[in-house]
């Protein structure tokens, strides 16, 4: 029996056999569109350069070379030209990819698991606990993200995390409205009540029957916001409130080539370049897990 | 004294200020091991009595009792009378396998033993061991009301609510679910409490019914009394004419 076959056969015989088949016929939906397939290459092409940096990289991103300070795109062996320290801009960039996905990783892991937490209790729970949950929610919406960022940098200093931090707590709103709207259209539905009707406890039914339903809307969310996370954190470190120098973070590349705009083109331009690409590849992969995920395309 | 019983049960809802009563005074006895029918048109109430027993509606007056003990809703409750929905397209997790489904009320009862348990249930509605790892989309109907009887079972509870278990099916698997509720009903000895608007349904399920109007009881019959047309009010001849073509005698 070839693996195909192990994959499409009706009637699995074993859980993982179900779950793989479920998978693969995802897969085969997601493969069948060629602009979520290109947002997927470069996400891969990202976390390849991440893991393999130091392989593909030419230069130390951090070893100053003054006497070959600013060399255009190709000359010098420069791949991507070099900045005003002489440090090579394509192996920075190699290396900020890291930065990059550390900043994305640590979003991802806390916001949307926060709101969608705190969107399915207001949503199942309805009442009070809702009306304070989406008034707290509320609260922080309305916190313009920059100025947060620059109250924890003034209060905590300067850093990655600390950018993170801020990029967190003003991020998970939106998921936990999404949470909120998905739990409302669910917890009315037959299969709660008949959950309900076996005894099962709110943990259990949020965690194991209203959650599963919420998570398509949060995982696309979360690759459509990806895009606006990498540029936020790419604003602070421009302002000087995230990543700090040498750190080649994107952002702060640009930053410093800022100065050289006019003369130099490709300091500012090439991180520019890696920003718009990466956060592209994030949003066409957005779209395409929601042709995958959504449950209204996926129920057949 | 009665298995269930049911004492001028009122339920009244709170819709925007407006106080919508669903059940007026509706008073109902069921013995054990009997198949009982509550009848009636769409808005009369008798889904309603259905979702009071179980909790899911406002009581705001009456009472029921079952076996002779005033009904608390907690985990007890939930091993001694379970419920089929209507719609077996709503009443499964579209996004859990039916082995999922299944296991659940065995997960939050703690019961061991689950695998041999779900393929049993399984077996016993008629469903293949193939069908365990499938997910509800990829069955039909009729399939899935099997599924959800079988879930219904999962707890071995000694009352099965039906709420109109049959009517989002075809004609010909309508007949096959009903016969494998009757079927079910003698094998383990439950006591089935069903609603239905179809008379030639009840005719062939119950032993006795109950025709409700507008929240209130019209009429309470015997199968002898729907067979003869032997019944006295209005309403229930005007029903009985509607599906006399359908019913066996």
């Amino acid at each position: 029996m070839s693996a195909t076959t192990w994959l499409r056969d009706p009637n699995p015989r074993s859980r993982l056999q179900a779950r793989a088949g479920q998978a693969w016929l995802g897969w085969l939906r997601f493969a069948r569109n060629p602009l979520a397939m290109t947002g997927l290459v470069i996400v891969l092409a990202l976390l390849f350069a991440a893991a393999a940096a130091p392989l593909i990289a030419t230069h130390d991103p951090v070893a100053q070379e003054l006497a070959g300070r600013l060399q255009p795109p190709g000359s010098g062996g420069y791949l991507l030209g070099s900045d005003e320290f002489g440090r090579d801009i394509w192996s920075r960039l190699v290396f900020g990819a890291r930065i990059t996905l550390y900043i994305v990783a640590l979003v991802t892991v806390t916001a949307p698991v926060f709101g969608l937490i705190i969107g399915t209790v207001s949503g199942y729970f309805g009442g009070w606990v809702d009306t304070v949950l989406m008034r707290v929610t509320d609260i922080f919406l309305a916190f313009p993200r920059l100025i947060l960022a620059l109250a924890f940098v003034a209060a905590l200093g300067p850093g990655i995390e600390n950018a993170v931090l801020a990029i967190a707590l003003t991020a998970w709103p939106p998921y936990a409205r999404v949470a909120r709207a998905e739990t409302l259209t669910v917890r009315n539905s037959d299969y709660i009540a008949a959950v309900r009707l076996q005894g099962a406890g709110p943990g259990r039914i949020i965690l194991g029957h209203v959650m599963p339903m919420c998570l398509p809307s949060v995982i696309i969310r979360v690759t459509l916001d990806m895009a606006g996370i990498i540029l936020t954190a790419a604003g602070l470190g421009f302002l000087g409130l995230g990543a700090q120098p040498p750190l080649p973070e994107w952002g702060l590349m640009i930053s410093s080539g800022r100065k050289f705009l006019f003369d130099q083109w490709w300091v500012a331009t090439m991180p520019g370049l890696a920003i718009f690409i990466v956060s592209l590849g994030f949003n066409l992969l957005g779209d395409g897990l929601r042709d995958v995920l959504d449950p209204r395309s996926a129920s057949r | 004294m009665s298995f269930i019983e049911i004492d001028d049960l009122e339920v009244t809802f709170r819709a925007k200020g407006r106080l919508v009563h669903a059940v007026r005074g509706v008073s109902l006895s069921v013995e054990r091991h009997e198949s009982f029918g509550l009848v009636g048109e769409s808005g009369s109430g008798k889904s309603t009595i259905l979702r009071a027993i179980c909790g899911m509606a406002p009581v705001t007056a009456g009472s029921i009792r079952i076996a002779g003990e005033r009904v608390r809703h907690g985990r007890a409750f939930t091993r001694r009378v379970q419920m089929v929905f209507q719609d077996p397209f709503a009443s499964l997790h579209p996004r859990h396998t039916i082995d999922r489904t299944l296991s659940e009320p065995l997960a939050i009862h703690g019961i061991g033993d689950r695998d041999a348990k779900v393929n049993q249930a399984l077996e016993d509605v008629g469903l293949g061991r193939g069908f365990r790892f499938r997910f509800p989309h990829q069955l039909s109907g009729g399939q899935r009301q099997r599924v959800a009887i079988a879930r219904a079972l999962m707890l071995e509870p000694e009352i099965l609510l039906l709420d109109e278990p049959t009517s989002a099916l075809d004609a010909s698997v309508q007949a096959e679910a009903l016969n494998l509720l009757s079927r079910l009903r003698e094998e383990r000895g439950l006591t089935f409490l069903m609603v239905s608007h179809d008379l030639a349904v009840v005719d062939h399920m119950c032993d006795r019914l109950l025709v409700m109007k507008e929240g209130r009881a019209v009429e309470q019959l015997d199968r002898a009394a729907l067979a003869g047309g032997t019944m006295q009010a209005e309403y229930t001849r005007e029903l009985f004419a509607a599906s006399a073509d359908r019913l066996t005698g």
